[in-house]
């Protein structure tokens, strides 16, 4: 049975630039959402023109499934590289070929509590997330300084409580995710944390999950080729000394499956 | 239609276009995309006698028209291997190309009679893998070597028995002479070319084995040259592959002495490229009024 398919018409309704780093755009995906969506946290593998061989992994934003084939994803990145630039360059009504929905997303339930752990460019996967729980969760967010901060409004209109940090104190509290979350962590309860940032973030966010034993799930980046599982190229060391891959068996992982150290 | 069976080394394929090892898995992935079994055949992620872990990340660079790789052979073992994988890709109806790479030529004797045993199409015997420190290259860059570990491959085959060749080498006719003299039913190269990627502000390199294995497109002329060479040398069929990413790729491989092609890379852009550019190779046998086996060796060197 054919299950995945690249879409390579995927046309860009809409470009925005979120804060003078971060580029959003909009896509018309076909039934991609219909087809192959399964929670919030997954990603696309978008090829970024012809003199590059490999496609671009990029999470997930938001995503809806839409009547007749007219699925809408948004995706928003901040340049890395020559793909990322390329990318960058791309206007609306332009056209790009998609590999998509990929990964296994956030396990969520609709009942479910969520505090919503997010730093730099890995705050736009966790808008599907708040928008899941919708006002059943907490965020704390984390960027660099104000001129990084994205997706606030989004955010406070699907979240409780929002508390945002940065390291130069440029905007909300000065300093790093840790202490809004233990703050939230000492007064709430919830069902999970969501994570998804920096890996140094990730570590921190996970050693408070677990002094507060929380359960934890993190979104891991590792460098990828195939994106499907083929070529284990994207491979992260677990605890219990095997290897999993990102694009497979991720990106979401639980935090306590994760070798730290590795 | 033109025809586009060919026979490698005794074993039929409906058509010319395979995978390349550690390419695509044990099928599983791609088979979401497109039926496996209208491909020539599979060559699988190569194994070894016991599990392996693999490399630490970062595994993959890119470069200019290619990629750099040190997966280190990542794979759970000859024997979950035909527990586990084998069983589903025989019922597919692919033909079944088992990778192999041992640590001594006891090692590749006792995967030849397991695999063997278990009823695999064809054994690629893997002397090349420059992603690993025992065994591997060490075995591709000597002749003595590589003759050994063949014949030793050969002694404990029911099925035919293909060795992989390594590009990093000053002369790849001397190896392939030597596989031959021992025994081997066909050879497959090239296996990826040693290359390395440096990040200049962190002055580390992107791999964190330093070193990986070149393919893609960028590899594909040298590919093809050492096709040629090979070709010149052998009287043994060759299993073409290194940078094919269109049908003319796969044409060009097989015009230089290719009886059958892998592709590798193009198939990480493109999930549907190996059956385009099997696609691609029949338009052009139609096109040329010649079936696939016709094209081997058909090249008119100046």
């Amino acid at each position: 049975m054919i299950l995945l398919q690249t879409e390579t018409c995927c046309k860009i309704l809409y470009k925005d630039s979120l804060n003078p780093h971060a580029v959003r755009l909009e896509l018309s995906v076909g039934d991609m959402v219909e087809r192959s969506f399964l929670a919030p946290g997954q990603f696309v593998h978008i090829k970024c023109g012809h003199s590059r061989l490999l496609r671009r992994p990029i999470s997930v934003c938001t995503c809806q499934s839409e009547p007749e084939g007219g699925d809408l994803l948004t995706v928003v990145f901040e340049i890395r590289g020559e793909g990322t630039a390329w990318l960058s360059r791309r206007e609306a009504g332009d056209k790009l070929d998609v590999l998509g929905m990929l990964g296994n997303g956030f396990r969520m339930t609709p009942k479910g509590r969520y505090l919503l752990v997010g730093g730099g460019i890995g705050v736009p996967p966790l808008l599907g997330c708040a928008q899941y729980a919708d006002g059943n969760c907490d965020a704390v967010l984390g960027f660099r300084d104000s001129s990084h901060a994205l997706l606030l409004n989004q955010f406070s209109q699907h979240c409780a409580a929002l508390a945002i940090t940065t390291e130069d104190g440029s905007l909300g509290e000065r300093g790093f995710v840790t202490g809004p979350m233990e703050a939230l962590l000492t007064g709430n309860h919830y069902d999970a944390i969501l994570c998804c940032g920096p890996k140094p973030m990730l570590k921190a966010a996970a050693a408070l999950a677990h002094k507060y034993a929380v359960p934890c799930q993190v979104s891991l980046e590792e460098r990828m080729a195939c994106g499907v599982g083929a070529c284990l190229g994207c491979a992260v060391q677990m605890s219990d000394g095997s290897m999993k891959h990102v694009c497979k068996d991720g990106p979401i992982f639980d935090a306590g499956e994760v070798d730290w150290n590795g | 239609m033109a025809d586009m069976r060919v026979d490698l080394a005794g074993v039929k394929l409906k058509n010319p276009v395979t995978t390349a090892s550690g390419t695509f898995g044990f099928g599983r992935e791609y088979n979401s995309f497109f039926d496996i079994s209208r491909l020539g055949g599979i060559s699988v992620k190569g194994l070894t006698l016991l599990p392996r872990n693999g490399n630490p990340s970062p595994r993959i660079a890119e470069t200019p028209m290619g990629m750099l790789n040190s997966v280190g052979l990542q794979n759970p073992g000859v024997d979950a291997f035909i527990a586990h994988e084998l069983p589903w890709l025989k019922s597919r109806k692919a033909v079944i190309i088992a990778n192999i790479s041992g640590n001594t030529p006891e090692e590749y004797g006792e995967m030849c009679e397991k695999l063997s045993a278990a009823g695999v199409d064809m054994i690629e015997v893997n002397i090349s893998c420059p992603n690993v420190k025992a065994g591997g290259l060490a075995y591709g860059t000597q002749p003595g070597l590589a003759a050994e570990v063949t014949a030793v491959a050969k002694a404990h085959s029911t099925v035919p028995v293909m060795v992989k060749l390594s590009p990093n080498v000053t002369d790849v006719t001397q190896i392939a002479r030597a596989v031959e003299d021992a025994g081997a039913d066909a050879i497959s190269l090239i296996n990826t070319l040693r290359g390395m990627v440096i990040d200049v502000k962190t002055r580390r390199p992107i791999l964190k084995m330093n070193t990986g294995g070149l393919s893609g497109p960028a590899v594909l002329p040298v590919a093809v040259r050492m096709v040629w060479e090979v070709h010149n040398t052998v009287k043994i069929p060759i299993l073409g592959m290194g940078g094919i990413s269109s049908g003319s790729d796969a044409a060009q491989m097989m015009l230089a002495g290719a009886a059958a092609v892998a592709v590798g890379a193009a198939t990480f852009a493109d999930p549907l490229a190996p059956i385009r550019i099997l696609e691609e190779l029949e338009n052009i046998c139609d096109a040329q009024g010649v079936s696939a086996a016709q094209l081997t060796g058909a090249l008119m060197p100046w």
